[in-house]
């Protein structure tokens, strides 16, 4: 009886995870602009592996003592997301494949935009 | 009811790979190629994942736990050598 639990828990939790990925990929190839590109494998793709992940820990738990090390690669994936994410829509940003953005309120610039002269490219110690 | 769930993940996720990788190609920009590169590396941790639970090993998680790490640097090292024309200064 605690098998076929384990067995259905892990079926959903794959399933999901393979909708989940599936829909981010689709996403990638099918949404038209760069800066809306950039949203659908960042965050339904990660969900999806997320998925995997806790398929893989309730099969560990249900037939092999249990593991909890799938949460070394669920917590990397979850913060390295954001932090790639950030830095490839700074790259459409700044290659202007995109139409640019509109200014911030007040005097200042984007944080991505206001760099110093030793930071502007062929001055700085490269 | 495993062995049907084993198969239509395995299809999703090989189809989400091709998706990634028809983007990778037709990519207009080149944050596109980056970002198709950076989900091809996350998909193919979760194919690692589905293989470990398929052949009920731990053998692939190292691989897989190596390949999170990977895509991460390398998709930081593109976005740094696009935005900068060099990855360490």
């Amino acid at each position: 009886m605690t098998m076929e639990i384990a067995d259905i828990a892990i079926a959903l939790a794959l399933l999901s995870g393979a909708f989940f990925t599936l829909v981010g990929s689709i996403g990638l190839l099918k949404l038209d602009t760069p800066m809306k590109r950039v949203h659908a494998p960042t965050k339904a793709g990660t969900l999806g592996v997320g998925s995997f992940l806790l398929a893989s820990m309730i099969d560990g738990f249900a037939y092999r003592g249990g593991s909890l090390h799938e949460l070394l690669i669920m917590a990397f994936l979850f913060v390295t997301a954001p932090i790639s994410a950030n830095f490839i829509s700074k790259v459409n940003m700044h290659r202007g494949d995109i139409d640019p953005t509109p200014p911030p309120p007040g005097e200042r610039t984007w944080a991505t935009f206001n760099t110093g002269p030793a930071d502007k490219a062929g001055d700085g110690p490269m | 009811m495993m062995t049907l769930a084993f198969i239509v993940s395995f299809f999703c996720v090989s189809l989400a790979q091709v998706l990634a990788m028809v983007r990778l190609i037709k990519g207009p920009c080149v944050g596109d190629r980056i970002l198709a590169l950076d989900t091809m590396a996350v998909n193919a941790i979760a194919l690692l994942i589905l293989l470990g639970l398929a052949g009920g090993t731990q053998i692939y998680f190292e691989a897989a736990l190596i390949f999170a790490m990977l895509g991460f640097v390398s998709t930081v090292a593109y976005a740094r050598f696009v935005l900068r024309g060099d990855i360490i200064e």
